[in-house]
């Protein structure tokens, strides 16, 4: 009951710009008798939502099929590659980090052809496109967490002659959670993105397609319901994360007092 | 028996060299409770982390057991001054944390610190997590962590440093009536004279930065100790003489 409360009281102005806005639009559209083409009022685009929704539906799944495929690999790689450089020596880590920051300055859009280059038409080039956007973010924050533990923590362990491996399993680790839902949460969004950006570039199907086919025709309203399936798809990424972080990192939440 | 050996400890070199121990030697008997007092700033952590082993000490040498432990860690069981509750475990876990360093199985640990948080008035909050303690209950799970390990010597950095003063009296007066009962060797630092002398069986007064050892005092009050012997004659006599000492300079 308090917690119904309190949901409507965080999510109540937000909603409630989002409301004014698309009104506001609704009214400007009809008002100056916008074309169609240039640009549809929000029931409209409703409409043809519900109209077009199984040829959408269809998209979608494809779209959703390689963004979970890629933030999957890519944070999996971005995990795998925090431990390991936390772990390797110190010249390593130096060695690699450079060439890290630099996948992240290569434009996708130079390297997506060569994807298609390399590894054909398939899913395969795209999965890799997303991946490597939604490695970086979760690789970041993970090493933060692994390299700076609680100075006194990690103080006390050593003295009382804790294992290099049980400061890892007992400290380190547990400390880095919190960092990787933070950076996890950014993958999620950048994962939707990467899908999208690596459908424009060649793909049989998916909602990047469907809206550059629907530009194309001067379908606006289409572009528009791909747009909003986005942002719905990218919402709901976001927020079941934000929930599985809140439900495995428990004690960070109790610190901020939620 | 632990035994420092004319210790001495300088950071840095040249001109920005800092001594922060000169020449300190003491020692902890089997059993005893001793105190080591100094103004704030003397270089009381120091002294732990060279213990510990996380410090190599310039000169000097410390023994434990008739070992050699200087710069070697994992020897002392420790209950540091801040709170180092580990936030992601239980209170059970984290009493069990020193067993489990020590190679214990995890559920023989776990249940060895559930045995033992009703002897520390805290049973039933075996799943409660830390944040949830008040900070008295909180420095008594880090305290009951140190016992359960299995390193015989107890350092204690300024335990009750962080507390107020009702609570402090309180935890004082409970970790006596533990120690008398286990009677493990402990080495407490504190900057409070009436601890040192409540608590302990043997008291060294440091001097300010370079910190060396004034004084060695044996504290005579028979035990157990309550909260009566704070107020006997010779507990102000001495708490006067270690004032003095401490204000000389």
């Amino acid at each position: 009951m308090l917690n119904a409360r309190r949901v409507l009281f965080k999510a109540g102005p937000p909603l409630l710009a989002v409301l004014i806005l698309l009104l506001a639009w609704e009214v400007y559209v009809t008002a100056y008798d916008v074309e169609a083409w240039l640009l549809p009022a929000p029931t409209a685009i409703l409409r043809e939502a519900v109209n077009s929704w199984p040829r959408v539906k269809m998209h979608t799944l494809a779209t959703l099929q390689i963004a979970v495929a890629g933030f999957a690999l890519g944070t999996g790689v971005g995990l795998v590659l925090a431990v390991a450089l936390h772990s390797a020596f110190p010249a390593l880590r130096q060695a690699l980090y450079p060439l890290i920051i630099l996948s992240q300055n290569i434009p996708i859009i130079a390297l997506a052809p060569l994807l298609v280059v390399w590894f054909g038409f398939g899913i395969l080039p795209k999965v890799l496109i997303i991946a490597l956007m939604c490695f970086f973010p979760i690789l970041i924050a993970a090493l933060q967490g692994l390299d700076y533990p609680d100075p006194a923590m990690l103080d006390y362990l050593h003295m009382i002659g804790a294992k290099r491996s049980q400061i890892f399993w007992m400290l380190e680790l547990p400390n880095s959670l919190p960092h990787v839902f933070s950076g996890l949460k950014v993958s999620a969004t950048y994962s939707m993105m990467g899908a999208v950006i690596s459908e424009w570039l060649g793909a049989q199907k998916g909602l990047g397609v469907y809206m550059r086919l629907s530009a194309a025709s001067f379908r606006t309203d289409r572009v528009f319901v791909s747009i909003g399936v986005i942002v719905v798809l990218s919402l709901l990424f976001f927020a079941s994360i934000a929930y599985l972080g809140k439900k495995l990192v428990r004690w960070n939440n109790r610190r901020e007092g939620n | 028996m632990l035994e420092l050996k004319q210790i001495s400890m300088h950071y840095g070199a040249g001109s920005g060299r800092i001594e922060v121990l000169q020449d300190i030697s003491l020692q902890v008997k089997q059993g005893e409770f001793a105190a080591v007092i100094g103004p704030s700033g003397c270089g009381k952590s120091t002294l732990f982390k060279l213990i510990g082993g996380l410090l190599q000490p310039t000169a000097g040498e410390i023994w434990l057991e008739g070992k050699d432990i200087t710069g070697k860690a994992g020897h002392i069981s420790y209950v540091p001054q801040q709170n180092t509750l580990f936030p992601w475990r239980s209170v059970e876990s984290n009493a069990a944390l020193a067993l489990e360093v020590a190679g214990t199985p995890k559920e023989a640990a776990l249940a060895e610190a559930r045995t033992w948080l009703p002897r520390i008035g805290l049973s039933g909050y075996d799943k409660a997590y830390p944040e949830t303690l008040s900070g008295g209950m909180q420095q008594r799970v880090s305290f009951l962590r140190a016992l359960l390990s299995p390193q015989e010597l107890m350092c204690l950095d300024e335990p009750f440093g962080a507390l107020d003063a009702l609570t402090r009296a309180e935890m004082q007066q409970w970790l006596l009536d533990i120690w008398e009962e286990h009677r493990r060797s402990v080495l407490l630092v504190t900057h409070s004279i009436e601890e040192a002398l409540f608590l302990a069986d043997r008291v060294y007064v440091l001097s300010p930065k370079p910190a060396r050892i004034v004084q060695e005092i044996t504290v005579p009050f028979a035990r157990p100790r309550t909260a009566q012997t704070m107020t006997m004659p010779e507990f102000v006599a001495l708490r006067q003489q270690i004032h003095a000492l401490l204000g000389a300079r």
